[in-house]
């Protein structure tokens, strides 16, 4: 049950984008169309996943052993930019189809602050496990739930943004401006869920 | 002449915050308060100074090829050290900016000034860009977390202005960091036509 509580928490209740402010940047950048939002939601799913794996290992059984800690920044940008240049060639070779939907996005990948983010979170098991210990495992799911929410996020934002293009909206508020305050609003709706994590841990019996 | 012209454009003409939209992470992320986003803005600027003279010292001993990895290190290393640098010397900032600290690595205003100006410039003024762009940030991220700070709890540095009661909690928590940065670039927008 405490799986399901990290899965819920991470993606409705501490949203990365709108309670955390991870990943603003495609998060403005790349929601003009809905189509694009979700194949940068899905690439950001994948490398954000093989990244935590990555990153948790490095930190377990090369960082930690040798007193390197202090390393962390350093190694772990690194690691997620290889790894990125990594998925896009297998990518290509593998899966061509997916390739053609994810290519554009997995370059704009590395300097998502969502993905270093997160896997400093796993590492140093800081994240929110609901009181089981903060392992490989649920930090896979915390990424991949958090990943989750970011698309969820992207998505919604997206789709509010189609319907703005048309609206006729005054000079100064154009473009940015406006957007940003959509967001607040988006970022307002998802505050009513906090709270609920609680609630369900209580249901749970937790 | 020509290095002030550089720190004007930095500060005001090219706003990394307002004008260029860069760095939008930190810029909500620690504005909750007007010291939060000061503090933040400084430690950006402290990295985008020193990024700024290292690469435009060693840009022609990088081959083209591998120049974003090489960037990216040495702005990595140079974020390792603020970060001992601050947790040795200023453990309340690096409570209060938490993840953000090593998310400077990944701040785009960073890696993309080093492109767009240190790899093509002398190091005098890319010292003096790094100043501009550093100061711009700051005085942003203050900007933002001063009236979030004065809407929210009635406060700027904690120094109380009206009573915290007639304050709107929603401007510290998330949705008011998108709506007051929303409404603040549209006023620069304003302010430029």
């Amino acid at each position: 049950m405490a799986y399901i509580l990290i899965v819920i928490t991470a993606i409705f209740v501490n949203n990365i984008v709108l309670s955390q402010f991870l990943g603003i940047c495609p998060f403005l950048g790349v929601s003009k169309k809905v189509e694009s939002a979700l194949g940068m939601g899905a690439a950001v799913a994948f490398v954000l996943t093989i990244a935590t794996i990555v990153t948790y290992l490095i930190q377990k059984f090369v960082l930690e052993p040798n007193a390197l800690e202090y390393l962390q920044t350093i190694a772990f940008i690194l690691v997620i930019a290889a790894l990125v240049q990594m998925v896009e060639i297998v990518l290509k070779n593998v899966n061509p189809g997916l390739y053609q939907a994810l290519g554009v996005f997995l370059p704009l990948i590395t300097t998502n602050c969502c993905i270093l983010g997160v896997a400093i979170l796993v590492a140093g098991g800081t994240y929110n496990a609901q009181g089981l210990e903060p392992d490989l495992l649920t930090g896979i799911i915390f990424a991949f739930s958090t990943a989750i929410g970011f698309a969820l996020a992207l998505t919604i934002f997206a789709g509010m943004r189609e319907q703005l293009a048309m609206m006729n909206i005054p000079m100064g508020m154009q473009g940015m401006p406006i957007a940003l305050v959509t967001a607040g609003l988006l970022a307002m709706a998802f505050m009513g869920f906090s709270g609920v994590d609680n609630g369900l841990s209580k249901a749970f019996g937790l | 002449m020509n290095q002030i012209k550089v720190f004007w454009n930095g500060l005001v003409k090219e706003n990394p915050t307002f004008v260029l939209l860069l760095g939008m992470c930190p810029t909500l992320g620690t504005t909750s308060s007007a010291l939060n986003g000061m503090s933040m803005g400084l430690a950006t600027m402290a990295v985008l100074i020193f990024s700024n003279l290292i690469i435009s010292l060693i840009k022609s001993f990088i081959p083209d090829m591998v120049r974003i990895p090489s960037y990216i290190v040495v702005i990595a290393s140079l974020v390792t050290i603020l970060q001992m640098v601050i947790k040795a010397y200023a453990p309340e900032i690096d409570k209060s900016l938490g993840l953000f600290i090593p998310l400077i690595v990944v701040n785009c205003i960073i890696l993309g000034r080093a492109e767009a100006f240190a790899a093509k410039n002398d190091p005098l003024s890319s010292v003096t860009d790094g100043v501009g762009m550093g100061l711009g940030f700051t005085m942003a991220l203050t900007l933002l977390g001063g009236v979030r700070e004065l809407l929210g709890t009635g406060r700027i540095f904690s120094f109380g202005i009206f009573p915290e009661d007639y304050g709107a909690l929603v401007f510290v928590l998330a949705p008011g960091a998108f709506i007051a940065l929303g409404y603040l670039i549209a006023i620069v927008n304003r302010l430029k036509n």
